[in-house]
């Protein structure tokens, strides 16, 4: 019987204090024993390969841009100006004849790197951190949490662009700031994880024959934690990238004329481009649409294989 | 309890100091001197001479904060020196604008979340209750800057229904003032209808399979009156609790919404600021939402405890 009032854990209530979404996320993970039971028999299931095959598809579009036969996406072709989608152009081409298709591979490599590598550092950094806190515990443990607490009060987006504001704007700074905002709630999320692993039967018996720090927290930890991890690591990179699409659409990601998924939108959505072509803020619209939805789903079936409670985490 | 909230309020005080300590010292980030870029193009030695008395600049650091934070308890948070215009003054107008856009955006999500989840928790996995937890996915995919322009699209640029752009005070009237926000607090609450129908959807499939569920069922009653009297309210904790913890993020979530509807509220005239590179503007807006943000999240947490005392001792 499920607990009458399921209480927010704290990391979903801290979560939601970061960034909208990322708690209904989680919370979409209220997963039912059987359910879990069936999809572990059949594995992931068909739409968790289908989302992965998709973002595979979108990475390797995004790492051989340069060698696709694409018009240059600052090529502006005045013969053609806000054209419909024809063989010279797939997608249609925008105000000034820039092909659209070429624009919008080109810009998921900005979205694609801010979302992907803050995450993985974070990931490195925190997630190790995580789970040598979670499983030792002491001093350092404590200042830790209280340092992670302290970062994640602040509100995100206007930290990131107020920072850069004062520091400065590059694609580095801005996977920097991304990443000092991603490692503190992974190193939550993987300490509470190893902490609910920590003191369960496999992991004292391994202790009580003699297992070594390094073979416990490896062998017996790791595989344990993983999921959980995975599962909150995509939803993480959602995140980056709606925070990035948000930058770029305010003018404050990577700075014009580097396309990125954000600008595209924003130069699209002025009323009479609106009116006479909205495809140019469509087409990127639904790239990111997709590329969250394969992310979501990727995180959910995650979480339905392996039983990823939110009360775990 | 009283050791509780004295507890969250020192942590506030701890983390409310960090922020003006990391606010104040933004102005260090600058690359160069801070008063030439500052100054801009309204470099004059009158403004130079205000300048370098309200930063203290050749004062050592820990002096410097001082006179700073000195100014802003008193209320003085700087002006531009670029419009003149006060950061105080600028924060009255912007204010009251997200203030009612969050409010009209929750009532509106409110509004469509619980209807929604209880009809689907009533029959979970028939069809009404799949296709609304598909379309919840969807929800969640759609970030504000890719639902404001489709939804602009459909009501402002083909139906005509209200302004693309703009914003009316409440003083040019009620109607056309609702006609102007109505769009944004929907693009607003879009992530959020998502987030509250899955919440309470699995709250009150949980609290449907209770023991005084069935007794209500066999005592007869109907079953509307069982969901919205004895089922909605135990169901409804996880509902709050994120509600709560969610103004916080929707304030940040506005600025989107505020840029792409052109409405003045704190958001829009902060990206506006930084457009300008008025950068004093910046650091005084920052520090008053980032303290802000802290502080309403810090309530809402509060709030949330007197409700269930079980979080306290959590």
């Amino acid at each position: 019987m499920p607990d009458v009032f399921p209480i927010l854990p704290p990391v979903t209530r801290e979560l939601a204090t970061v960034e909208p979404g990322a708690a209904g996320l989680l919370a979409a993970g209220a997963v039912t024993g059987a359910t879990a039971r069936r999809v572990a028999r059949k594995g992931f299931g068909a739409v968790f390969w289908v989302c992965g095959g998709w973002i595979l598809l979108m990475i390797l579009l995004a790492l051989l841009a340069p060698v696709l036969p694409l018009t240059d996406p600052g090529y502006q072709n005045y013969s053609a100006v806000n054209a419909g989608p024809s063989i010279h152009h797939l997608l249609g081409t925008d105000e000034l004849g820039r092909d659209l298709l070429s624009r919008i591979i080109f810009g998921s490599r900005v979205s694609l790197v801010i979302g992907f590598v803050p995450v993985a550092i974070g990931l490195a950094i925190g997630g190790t951190m995580g789970l040598l806190a979670g499983y030792r515990g002491g001093i350092a443990d404590h200042a830790f949490n209280a340092l992670s607490f302290v970062i994640l009060a602040f509100p995100a987006l206007l930290a990131i662009i107020v920072i850069e504001e004062f520091w400065g704007r590059s694609l580095g700074k801005l996977v920097i700031l991304f990443a000092f905002v991603a490692t503190p709630q992974l190193f939550r999320v993987m300490r509470a994880t190893t902490l609910s692993f920590a003191n369960r039967e496999f992991v004292v018996a391994a202790r009580a024959l003699g297992a070594t720090t390094r073979r416990i927290l490896f062998k017996e930890l790791v595989p344990n934690v993983i999921p959980a991890a995975a599962s909150f690591a995509l939803i993480g990179v959602a995140i980056a990238i709606v925070l990035e699409g948000s930058l770029a659409y305010l003018g404050l990601s990577i700075r014009l004329p580097t396309p990125s998924l954000g600008n595209i939108i924003n130069g699209g959505v002025s009323i009479s481009e609106l009116s006479t072509d909205p495809y140019i803020a469509l087409w990127p619209s639904l790239y990111i649409f997709l590329l969250l939805t394969a992310l979501n789903l990727m995180s959910d079936r995650l979480r339905a294989a392996f039983d990823v409670r939110e009360g775990r985490l | 309890m009283a050791r509780y909230v004295v507890t969250r309020l020192v942590q506030l005080f701890v983390i409310s100091f960090i922020i003006s300590v990391v606010t104040f010292l933004l102005v260090h980030l600058l690359p160069g001197d801070p008063t030439v870029v500052i100054l801009g193009p309204n470099d004059t030695p009158t403004a130079r001479h205000e300048l370098l008395q309200q930063l203290g600049l050749n004062k050592s650091l820990p002096a410097q904060y001082w006179t700073w934070i000195s100014n802003v308890l008193r209320g003085n948070l700087g002006q531009s020196f670029l419009t003149r215009q006060t950061v105080t003054n600028a924060l009255s107008v912007a204010v009251p604008i997200d203030i009612e856009l969050i409010i009209v955006s929750q009532i509106i999500a409110l509004a469509v979340a619980i209807p929604l989840a209880l009809v689907a928790a009533l029959r979970p996995n028939r069809i009404f209750d799949r296709s609304a937890t598909t379309s919840s996915f969807a929800m969640l995919s759609l970030p504000t800057f890719v639902a404001g322009p489709i939804l602009v699209l459909i009501f402002a640029v083909h139906a005509q229904a209200v302004p693309a752009t703009g914003f009316v005070r409440l003083s040019g009237g009620l109607g056309q003032n609702l006609k102007s926000v109505i769009l944004p607090s929907v693009v607003l609450a879009i992530g959020s209808i998502a987030v509250y129908y899955r919440l309470l959807r699995a709250d009150l499939i949980a609290t449907l399979q209770e023991d005084f569920v069935t007794m209500a069922r066999a005592k007869g009653m109907s079953t509307p009156y069982i969901l919205v009297r004895h089922v909605l309210r135990p169901s409804s904790f996880s509902l709050l609790a994120s509600a709560g913890l969610a103004i916080g993020s929707l304030f940040t979530g506005a600025f989107v919404v505020e840029a792409l509807f052109q409405l003045p509220g704190v958001g829009y005239q902060l990206v506006q600021a930084i457009y300008s590179n008025d950068y004093l503007m910046v650091q005084g807006m920052a520090l008053v939402a980032a303290i802000a943000f802290v502080v309403v999240n810090f309530g809402a947490d509060l709030t949330l405890t007197f409700l269930d005392p079980r979080v306290r001792r959590a």
